[in-house]
């Protein structure tokens, strides 16, 4: 059994830095558990205090049934994979594998079978012989992970592994590790800053923010329902729009006429913030039932155009198939075609409804 | 791996409960550190008794320098040995010693400053430009500081009576600055690779030259790399005995190593006036290598952590 | 004002050819994006270009004058560097002011110029701060408004947006279209990100170990790339390449699938090809379609605003864009139809795209 329970974490630096307030994070077995958040928000922090390089000023951490809060990272059981790969730059990749195993005193006829199957699962049969100078940012970063792999830990670490790394060759990795971490059933914390790698990898994915957790969930559902304003903020490319309305006549109302379908049990004349996925709105020629606005730019990605146009003095970013073409300066119509969306408190950032 | 132990824990914060060290009983952390403190004390003495019994020495009445058993604590301080230092005696103006003195502030300082006026250029030129075998060339610069200087003292003085430079301060400049270049060459390069050239190209097409966006940006920056790097060039040509020695012999060009060195020998040695020159020489370079300490650590690690 | 013409471009660094015949015609007013991944040479192009770096061969025209033997400062340019290459000891004001001052103009002349780009980017607080004390997004505006401060010749920028977090470079990418288009000023612009490539750039050359692949609008490179280079590079998810021969009136896979021969599709049957879907030219929702692929699900990756899954057909991986809310089992099995009007072929020796 290798579920992770954080209780009330707490980490303060000697300098008087709160790295982390009062965290608590139920992480399941077999789970690809995702912490997201801007640099110094804490998941490394975090990280670190499981693996057991930090030792946290308060709270206790489980792995399993064990309270490891006094055992040293080796006793842990638990591997680490690091943004920097962290080879030795002196031994061949079989040997880089091959260390943790030959530390821990294991029988060399083990250590070759077990170096052998993590060697095919990430494909590095062909550059098992090289050392890591003479290895690409992706190969080294596989080895990287077989060398974690072969310790057949309780929970694999992953602290930014690819952000270093190509986009192309971070795509194709993240398929990897989500695939590998499908078949292995093996316990994953992740951390991360891209909200897109997070969304594409996690079961559950818990955004921190200056220590504080300020929502878990699955992907979709922090996609869909994010809980607070900061949240809205950071998932999604291009962002929510956030848009200032009004509850009146049974609907949100907004400056310049958009008017949104409002969720149950909103007072009548409250202020609230609604947040509108680009792809919950639409640009049609300007009529009748579409709210007037005006293309302030274009940005033709290919398999989609982001529009940002002005309505009602605000600018608002609308997703639309690549086939559009509008103008920019162009005045056009615009419709929401979403469902209600999440309505927020401006005071608290907290979603009401 | 990166690792870091995080032992500041204990203690911080009242009212965590702290789990304390772990595996290590408290008893056994301070018997440990009690041995720690027992043997640095001992390494302290052994190091510095011998400064501490020169400057008791430079101190002491000369009745007191040869008192049998030796006196540690108790005796009369008399300044009378630094006044020999720099008066002669009988009062008749300044000692041979403190020409030799001024002779060694001369030579040192003036052969650190062209050492650095000619190192830190060269240096730049070496970390921007790209020339043909840099890094053997590098090497065999460096290769020049793999010998003790003794090695060339020979040829040396050859060349020097040849060209007349014997017994003069000239002759020890330029070859006290021939022996640090190399070295200013190498520490320096290493602080102007630590200064990204990025910079200077901002600078380049905000409209300055080459060598204005040299002078304007990447020296000011190189300010603490210079400072540490002259203090190394200073206390090598401070300290130099060997090439002293040899290449003169007058009191007019001699520097102080030599001339301390020659107190000790003839029938009757004036220890007191040995220590209290020691002394005297000794405390100028403390100095200054005590007012630019901070760059000294930058100068000695440089390049050391490799991201 | 701005036009700028590199011609025949040559750079070796020791062993390594950086540039290799790179040649690009910028027109005057154009927001052109060199892109890249990393190594391409793209940087290498923009400090030749910029005097920073001296060629081997080639030569740099600035408005039709040979501008190969000039200075940096007498080039007239102005340049965004990668990491901001902001004076550390100076405050942000004096940084901005920089370039002015080495041009000798005069202390009201030059509190003006300030204000006004700062005003514009909107960092009026911040000019009295050193770089250490500024964000990332910040340092980027002021370096971005010590390029702005003069009128220079035409703007060069390294990769300006690569440091900065996901949030801010969204914004960053309207806020630079909105300066190019109010300036009208010629913007030279490097990344190795496609995404900025294709929704800023008026023109996108695509750079690869020091040569130019294609030169085209961003419409153009991601709907006819040239070769099976660009077609991967351009485009998020990467484009599915699936080695092929024509057998008859079929496509038939190296991993074991068939598919019809699109009538476009001429060439010798038994031909090695690579046939080229993009993410969302791919459905699992059809289940009447004539082209289709058999597979398993490797992976589902939910972004959001859709779901990226990996098809595995056969052993090779295809990316399928599909709805949002998507989901599977490990292994289930899948059919993926196929749009073949949009389908790219490739010469699997040449890489070369083979036209309609």
């Amino acid at each position: 059994m290798a579920r992770i329970q954080i209780t009330d974490l707490h980490k303060r630096f000697p300098d008087g830095t709160v790295a982390v307030e009062q965290l608590d994070l139920a992480i399941a077995d077999g789970e690809l558990f995702v912490m997201l958040g801007p640099s110094g928000c804490g998941k490394t922090t975090t990280l670190r205090a499981i693996a057991g390089l930090e030792r946290q000023t308060g709270g206790h951490i489980d792995i399993g049934d064990v309270r490891v809060d006094d055992l040293a990272p080796a006793e842990r059981d638990i591997a680490m994979v690091f943004q920097f790969y962290a080879l030795y730059p002196h031994l061949r990749t079989r040997d880089n594998i091959a260390f943790p195993l030959r530390a821990e005193g294991l029988p060399a006829d083990e250590v070759d079978r077990r170096v052998a199957e993590a060697a095919r699962m990430l494909q590095l049969e062909p550059l098992l012989t090289r050392r890591p100078s003479r290895l690409s940012g992706g190969e080294q970063q596989r080895v990287a992970l077989a060398r974690a792999l072969v310790r057949q830990p309780e929970a694999f670490l992953m602290d930014e592994p690819l952000t270093n790394l190509d986009a192309e060759i971070r795509a194709d990795m993240r398929t990897e590790i989500k695939h590998l971490q499908a078949r292995l059933g093996t316990t994953m914390v992740y951390v991360t800053h891209d909200q897109l790698e997070a969304m594409s990898l996690g079961h559950r994915i818990a955004i921190l923010n200056k220590g504080r957790l300020e929502q878990v969930g699955t992907p979709m559902e922090v996609y869909d329902r994010p809980a607070t304003l900061f949240c809205a903020r950071f998932i999604g490319s291009p962002p929510m729009n956030l848009l200032p309305v009004e509850v009146a006549d049974g609907a949100l109302r907004g400056t310049g006429g958009l008017a949104l379908r409002p969720p149950d049990g909103l007072a009548r004349g409250r202020a609230v913030v609604a947040g509108v996925r680009p792809e919950a709105l639409e640009l049609v020629a300007p009529r009748e039932d579409a709210v007037p606005a005006r293309v302030v730019s274009e940005e033709a990605l290919g398999d989609e155009v982001i529009y940002v146009v002005e309505a009602g003095g605000q600018d608002l970013r609308v997703r639309m198939p690549p086939a559009s073409r509008f103008e920019a300066g162009s005045a056009v119509g615009l419709r929401h075609t979403g469902g209600p969306p999440p309505v927020y408190d401006p005071q608290t950032e907290l979603v009401v409804a | 791996m990166a690792l870091q132990v995080d032992d500041a824990v204990a203690g911080e914060t009242p009212g965590h409960a702290h789990p304390g060290r772990r595996g290590v009983p408290r008893r056994a952390g301070a018997v440990r550190r009690w041995f720690e403190i027992a043997l640095l004390a001992f390494l302290a003495v052994v190091m510095l008794f011998p400064v501490v019994w020169m400057l008791e020495t430079s101190l002491k009445e000369n009745r007191d320098v040869y008192a049998v058993p030796a006196k540690l604590l108790g005796f009369d301080v008399t300044f009378d040995h630094y006044k020999d230092v720099f008066i002669q005696r009988g009062g008749s103006g300044a000692s041979d010693l403190a020409t030799n003195f001024k002779n060694s502030v001369l030579v040192a300082g003036l052969s650190t400053a062209l050492a650095t006026l000619l190192g830190v250029p060269a240096a730049w030129a070496y970390s921007r430009f790209p020339i043909k075998m840099k890094k053997d060339q590098l090497f065999f610069i460096l290769s020049t500081r793999f010998m003790p200087p003794v090695v060339v003292v020979i040829p040396i003085f050859l060349m020097y009576r040849d060209l007349g430079l014997i017994d003069t301060k000239l002759g020890l400049i330029l070859i006290y600055t021939a022996f640090n270049l190399p070295f200013t060459i190498w520490m320096m390069k290493g602080f102007v690779d630590e200064v990204p050239g990025e910079y200077e190209d901002a600078a380049m097409l905000d409209g300055y030259s080459r060598l204005e966006a040299f002078f304007r940006v990447t020296l000011p920056l190189l300010v603490p790399g210079i400072a540490a790097t002259a203090v190394f060039a200073l206390i090598f040509s401070w300290n130099e005995f060997v090439l002293a020695i040899f290449l003169t012999s007058s009191e007019s060009a001699r520097t102080a190593p030599p001339a301390i060195a020659g107190l000790i020998g003839g029938t009757t040695i004036d220890w007191g006036l040995v220590a209290a020159s020691a002394m005297v020489f000794a405390a100028p370079v403390l100095l200054f290598a005590f007012l630019v300490r901070k760059h000294l650590v930058a100068g000695v690690t440089l390049g050391a952590v490799r991201r | 004002m701005g036009a700028i013409r590199a011609q025949g471009l040559h750079k070796r660094f020791g062993d390594v050819k950086a540039l290799d015949g790179v040649s690009l015609d910028v027109p005057d007013g154009a927001f052109y994006v060199v892109l890249g991944p990393s190594g391409a040479g793209k940087t290498t192009t923009l400090r030749a270009i910029a005097g920073l770096e001296k060629l081997d061969i080639g030569s740099v025209h600035l408005d039709g004058l040979d501008a190969t033997r000039a200075t940096p400062a007498e080039r007239d340019l102005a340049m965004v560097f990668q990491s901001y290459a902001l004076y550390p000891k100076r405050t942000a004001f004096d940084n901005i002011a920089s370039p002015l001052r080495a041009r000798k103009q005069t202390r009201s002349e030059i509190r003006t110029a300030v204000e006004r780009v700062a005003g514009l980017l909107h960092i009026e607080r911040l000019m009295d701060r050193k770089p250490s004390q500024l964000s990332g997004g910040e340092m980027q505006r002021v370096a971005l408004a010590r390029a702005l401060v003069r009128d220079p010749r035409a703007f060069l920028m390294d990769e300006p947006l690569t440091n900065l977090d996901l949030k801010l470079r969204v914004e960053m990418r309207t806020e630079l279209t909105r300066i190019h288009r109010s300036l009208g000023r010629t913007f030279l612009y490097v990344t190795n990100d496609q995404v900025e490539a294709l929704s800023m750039a008026d023109r996108i050359a695509v750079l690869r170990a020091g040569a130019v692949q294609q030169v085209g609008a961003p419409r153009e490179i991601y709907e006819r790339p040239v070769n099976r280079w660009v077609a991967g590079f351009v485009g998020s998810p990467r484009m599915n390449l699936l080695p092929c021969r024509p057998e008859g009136g079929e496509l038939v896979g190296e991993h074991g699938w068939t598919l019809p021969r699109p009538r476009w599709a001429l060439g010798e049957s038994g031909r090695p090809l690579l046939l080229g879907l993009r993410a969302e030219d791919l459905s699992l929702d059809r289940r009447d379609a004539s082209a289709s692929l058999a597979g398993e699900l490797y992976a589902v990756e939910p972004l959001g605003d859709r779901t990226l899954v990996d098809v595995d057909v056969g052993g090779a991986l295809v990316k399928v864009k599909a709805r949002p809310g998507t989901g599977g089992a490990q292994g289930a099995p899948l059919q993926v139809a196929v749009d073949l009007d949009r389908a790219h072929l490739f010469d699997a020796e040449t890489g070369d795209a083979i036209t309609r």
